[in-house]
């Protein structure tokens, strides 16, 4: 075990999958030798070559089809995009091609693409580097989404996203790249040295796509989650003295829905809480979901905590941040219900 | 499976601890290239794309057909917007290290590309520039003031707490809205480009984008279509040489010239050199003189350095030799104009000492000004209300009910 924070929880994994299975090669901009504006893959071109580790030119579009076409041929590319916000160049390779190449030729053609990609807010990116798109490729049939919240996750999900059969969308939430984060930017920031999953195995371990985790167990409400508001919900379940079970869903596609709603069943009460703005958002989805199993166990009924429906924006980062101020209101709210 | 790769992979001139090695470049003397008529099709003009259009030598003089003739004022307006470019951004960048803004971005090295281009053009053309070409703003005469308060994200920023740094518009001064996603200007200049010509005006478009751009599908969309409708358009590719820490190999670079892309799609593309004031602006008067005379679209290869980090959040030192920018062969483009005009007997170095003074006092008057309508952090905030607003033009019920929910939260 070493202490690692989630940059380096995902170097280990791309190293450890690289040092595997020679088949698995990188690529997306900035990657190669300078190993990544975030600096996920510092290192791994120089270890690995400038053949596994591709610097590519600033297509993304461009970038995911040659991935689909690599993987075709029998390659693992785990492609970088470099900020969720600049997905959408790609967005027809993606829906129309990687999600279906299988279910379009039968079966015969498949294209095991990892698409890694730094999303989420409060790092004062503005509009342009802080969105959550999660929803957006939740809808697509034959994509898996994945969003850790924590190193342990990320690199035992990286992994597992690596040797999949299927494309992965692999959300990084960047807020949780150094440090846990609880809501609160006045405060200083934590290094993930003082959380329990910031001990990462050094080598090859999994952690499988489709399970939820119970981050916090409690008994009085559920709060369904992923990304970085698992950290928030805990900081405001704890302020608000609310002892409440905290679903970490880390798994977007395919759901866990067992968990969640076994949870609920126990609690009677719910919240869903995610950074991405709440109308169509993937939200919508868990509360329809826990709703349809849970319905007749429900106290109060289900309520969303989410980005308010416009753009990020640069000066109101905060304003439109959910923080832990509206995951207490909504707490109290279902707790007061009867 | 890296010992029998036959993948060609291209290699940077040069990497931290290497030694700048710019013979890549190709340069063509001062005055060697001619300078064809405005009607010159396409296919006639394709050496444009491989040569590099100079007008200063190296004694600084200004020689051969594309000397604009420019008179002294002229070009003493242009070495001050560049100087005043360069100024601001120094302070901008400083700013954002004692953290008074979160971002900022610098034109460190390539000023003239803005300015000489901006010169060359009528204020009513409409522009979309890319993230590095402040220098249009200044050049239409944008106070700073403005720009700095966008960069504070203040009570008077245009953009209303909403952009990052330096994602300024100015609609008075048609300059278009900036995007943080590269490239998707460029289209998007053609398309108005169109629309004057469907209105029969006499107004033109210009768009620029950095060489790393020039990957995007948008930057292809653009050249198909300006060729297909002869769109009165000015297409500019700012090739600085790098794209964050991605040499300009990796966008094509090594194959052939940036210019030589528009001969493809049957638009003349012409390379020039992007820190010679006078070359720029001539090339760029050739190309609206076409596109204003009905002989359609231009795409523009201004080559140049990015003299500086790519970002505040950037450090070079990680990917490139520590000296590349002092032996880049083509020069500081300031440097290179106030040489020129010394030569004419026109500038001297206490007149550019004294010029610089005055700037650097406009510059620190503007910030105060600026700051007074509050910073990222400390004073007037502007209201969280204008959250919800420009959504849509109406706001619709979801989003009045969300205001009314933060307006209750904040008490
Ligand atoms: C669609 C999109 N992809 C990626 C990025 C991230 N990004 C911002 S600037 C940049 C480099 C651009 O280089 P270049 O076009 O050469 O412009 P320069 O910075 O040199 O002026 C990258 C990759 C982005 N902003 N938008
Ligand atoms: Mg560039």
């Amino acid at each position: 075990m070493a202490i690692m924070n989630m940059l380096q929880a995902l170097n280990s994994a791309l190293d450890t999958m690289m040092a595997r299975d020679s088949s698995v090669v990188l690529m997306g901009e900035d990657v190669g030798y300078f190993g990544g504006v975030f600096r996920v893959t510092e290192g791994l071109q120089r270890k690995y070559g400038e053949h596994r580790v591709l610097d590519s030119p600033i297509a993304e579009g461009g970038i995911v089809a040659t991935a689909i076409g690599m993987a075709v041929h029998g390659l693992r590319p785990v492609a970088e995009i470099q900020f969720a916000d600049y997905i959408y160049p790609a967005y027809d390779q993606i829906v129309s091609e990687l999600a279906r190449l299988r279910y379009r030729s039968g079966g015969d053609f498949f294209a095991p693409v990892t698409i890694r990609t730094p999303c989420g807010g409060g790092i004062r990116g503005g509009q342009t580097h802080s969105q959550s798109p999660e929803a957006v490729f939740a809808h697509v049939c034959g994509l898996k989404v994945v969003m850790p919240s924590n190193p342990y996750d990320a690199k035992g999900l990286l992994i597992t996203a690596i040797e999949d059969e299927d494309p992965v969308i692999f959300l990084e939430p960047k807020r949780l790249y150094n440090g846990p984060f609880y809501g609160d930017p006045e405060k200083p920031a934590q290094p993930w040295n003082d959380h329990p999953k910031g001990e990462v195995p050094e080598g090859y371990y999994t952690v499988p796509i489709g399970q939820a985790e119970i981050a916090r167990e409690g008994r009085a409400v559920t709060i369904v989650t992923y990304g970085t508001m698992v950290h928030v919900a805990q900081a405001a379940a704890h302020t608000a003295g609310i002892d409440a079970e905290i679903i970490d869903v880390r798994s977007i596609v395919p759901l866990d829905l067992a968990t969640l709603t076994e949870s609920v069943k126990k609690t009677g009460r719910c919240i869903v809480v995610h950074e991405a703005t709440g109308f169509g958002g993937f939200g919508g989805e868990l509360v329809a979901s826990i709703q349809e199993a849970c319905f007749w166990h429900l106290e109060a009924p289900i309520l969303r905590v989410a980005g308010w429906d416009t753009p990020y924006p640069h000066a109101f980062e905060w304003e439109y941040f959910p923080g832990p101020a509206r995951i207490i209101a909504a707490l109290k709210s279902v707790m007061e219900a009867s | 499976m890296t010992t029998k790769s036959r993948l060609h992979v291209p290699k940077a001139h040069a990497r931290p601890g290497e030694t700048p090695d710019f013979s890549y470049v190709q340069i063509s003397p001062a005055g060697a290239v001619a300078r064809p008529e405005i009607n010159a099709p396409a296919g006639d003009i394709a050496d444009l794309a491989n040569s590099m259009v100079r007008v200063l030598d190296e004694e600084h003089r200004a020689i051969g057909p594309w000397h604009p003739h420019l008179d002294p004022g002229e070009l003493q307006i242009g070495l001050r917007h560049m100087l005043l470019t360069r100024l601001y951004d120094n302070r901008m960048q400083r700013m954002q290290r004692q953290g008074k803004i979160s971002f900022y971005m610098r034109a460190y090295g390539e000023e003239a590309v803005s300015v000489a281009q901006c010169m060359a053009l009528r204020p009513t053309d409409m522009l979309f520039p890319a993230y590095r070409n402040q220098g249009l703003q200044i050049t239409r005469g944008r106070p700073l003031e403005a720009l700095m308060c966008q960069a504070l994200s203040n009570t008077r920023d245009m953009c209303k707490g909403r952009q990052l740094p330096v994602m300024y518009h100015w609609k008075e001064g048609n300059l278009f809205t900036q995007s943080g996603n590269l490239a998707t200007q460029f289209p998007q200049a053609v398309g108005w480009a169109m629309a004057a010509a469907i209105k029969g005006e006499d107004r033109l478009a210009a768009s620029w984008l950095g060489e790393g751009s020039t990957a995007e599908a948008d930057f292809h969309y653009a050249l198909l279509f300006a060729a297909v409708y002869q769109a009165p358009v000015i297409l500019n590719i700012t090739n600085n040489q790098w794209a964050i820490s991605t040499f300009q190999g990796f966008a094509g670079g090594e194959q052939r010239s940036f210019a030589a892309r528009g001969g493809g799609y049957g638009l003349p593309g012409i390379r020039v050199d992007g820190n010679d004031f006078l070359a720029t602006y001539a090339v760029t008067t050739w190309a609206a003189e076409r596109a204003r005379n009905g002989h359609g679209p231009t795409l523009v290869e201004l080559v140049t350095y990015r003299g500086g980090a790519h970002s505040t959040s950037d450090d070079p030192s990680r990917y490139r030799p520590k000296d590349d920018y002092e032996l880049w062969p083509l020069g500081d483009p300031i440097e290179r104009l106030k040489q020129h005009l010394i030569r004419l007997g026109e500038w001297s170095d206490e007149r550019h000492a004294t010029l610089e003074a005055e700037l650097e006092q406009h510059v620190t008057d503007s910030w105060k000004r600026a700051t007074s309508y509050g910073t990222l952090t400390e004073g007037p905030r502007l209201d969280p209300d204008l959250l919800f607003e420009d959504v849509f033009k109406e706001m619709p019920e979801h989003l009045k009910r969300q205001q009314a929910q933060l307006r209750a939260l904040r008490g």
